[in-house]
């Protein structure tokens, strides 16, 4: 799952896409993950980082992190 | 360089300073012109009304003179172009508006033997897109327009619906649609449009999307000198943008090419365009000259009316390369004050 390479993110959650001019606000952690996104990390290194860094169970993780997936696909913000 | 030797003021007439809630592009051209063209010019307002907000703005517009509507003929226009010309000496007149292009086109030859400049494209490009002529132009060219009828009775809208199939769009020979769910709607919105435009009326069919507007500049050669496209962000009830922002996408720009490579059109335009669910870039409408929303071009970094200023006057413009993609535009309204004796002046004298 890689982002689109066009898409800029700053560090307080903001997104735009500029093909299509849509904006987003996310809170800290997607922003925290669309960070590590943009930095390269593949999806099982963002786990786990999230797994170390937040008292999470990895199923609850895997139930947001599908919620995730298509909350980006949605918003057209993923390479096809 | 664009001056002559005596250090004259160039001199541009610019119509449509209507700056309302549907807003001609006037204003938003002298703003980019006075950004981009420095100091040493004069802006002589051509309107047609009194209470065209942009004859009272005299931060931009240095003198207004009224001109005949474009029902008066080319002669009239010429007439009174002749007498503003006397006194102010113009370099270049921008037309803005769609009805009276006709005939500031069948009379550049003539402003031109007197010494006054336009950039506009031939009244053979100016028909090809109209909205009469659209589909049949999208379909010679291959590029995508909503399929359509144009009508001159009712009675044809059952079949036009029949093959088109509802919701459509009903629409008038110059301005205004409605979406129509039925018949009845559809033959209401045929009566209302054909009363206030005339026919015939242009049947659509509908395409849901995302509205995108494209400005741009062609030279008259096939070359396209720059090319914007704006995503609306905030809409009017009369489907204005009052808000927008750059977008960057190669297949919009390959589109603005395209067409201006298959009308070698001269001077600015706006394609409006609706990209549907597939990706598939549709277009909506071509306006013959400059949008409203001209002023975000400045901004983006391609000073469309500037570069149209400068090739009217003879330069060879390279065209622009790069834009900020993001920049954004939001209109804004406010009330302007000013005084009777001005309202009078234009009013009984024509000037101001």
């Amino acid at each position: 799952m890689k982002l689109k390479k066009n898409i800029a993110t700053s560090e307080n959650g903001f997104i735009f896409n500029p093909s299509t001019g849509d904006s987003f606000s996310s809170n800290p952690i997607a922003a925290e993950i669309l960070g590590l996104m943009k930095a390269g990390k593949t999806s099982p290194e963002i786990k786990q980082q999230l797994l170390e860094n937040y008292e999470v169970e990895e199923t609850q993780l895997e139930r947001d992190w599908e919620d995730w997936t298509l909350q980006l696909k949605d918003a057209n913000l993923l390479e096809q | 360089m664009l001056n002559k030797a005596t250090d004259k003021p160039l001199v541009i007439g610019v119509t449509a300073l209507n700056a309302v809630d549907s807003p001609g592009p006037g204003v938003a051209v002298i703003r980019a012109l006075r950004d981009g063209l420095g100091d040493n010019i004069r802006i002589i307002g051509l309107s047609y009304e009194s209470l065209e907000p942009g004859v009272y703005l005299h931060n931009l517009v240095d003198k207004t003179y009224q001109i005949p509507y474009p029902s008066a003929g080319a002669e009239a226009l010429v007439e009174r172009l002749q007498y503003i010309h006397d006194k102010e000496d113009i370099d270049l007149i921008i037309p803005n508006f769609d009805a009276e292009l006709y005939n500031f086109i069948k009379v550049s030859a003539q402003l031109r033997m007197i010494g006054i400049h336009t950039f506009l494209p031939t009244h053979e490009a100016l028909e090809a897109r109209d909205k009469i002529n659209l589909a049949k132009f999208g379909k010679k060219h291959n590029m995508y327009v909503p399929q359509d009828k144009v009508i001159h009775k009712a009675d044809d809208l059952k079949k036009a619906a029949e093959e088109l199939d509802y919701p459509l769009v009903v629409k008038g020979k110059y301005y205004e649609a409605y979406v129509c769910q039925n018949l009845e709607l559809a033959q209401k919105a045929f009566y209302q449009l054909s009363a206030k435009w005339g026919t015939p009326i242009i049947v659509q069919k509908l395409i849901k999307g995302t509205e995108i507007n494209i400005a741009a500049l062609g030279d008259g050669n096939g070359n396209c000198i720059s090319i914007i496209p704006m995503r609306k962000l905030y809409i009017t009830d009369k489907g204005k943008a009052w808000a927008g922002i750059t977008i960057e996408d190669a297949d919009l720009l390959d589109l603005a090419r395209q067409f201006t490579k298959a009308t070698n059109w001269r001077g600015g335009f706006e394609l409006e365009i609706m990209r549907d669910a597939s990706g598939k870039l549709y277009i909506m409408e071509v306006n013959p000259r400059f949008p409203a929303w001209i002023y975000l071009t400045a901004g983006a970094g391609q000073n469309q009316p500037a570069a149209l200023v400068k090739m009217a006057m003879g330069e060879t413009i390279e065209p622009f390369t790069e834009y900020q993609v993001g920049k954004m535009f939001i209109r804004y309204a406010w009330d302007h004050i000013t005084d009777v004796n001005e309202f009078q002046q234009l009013s009984a004298f024509g000037e101001l």
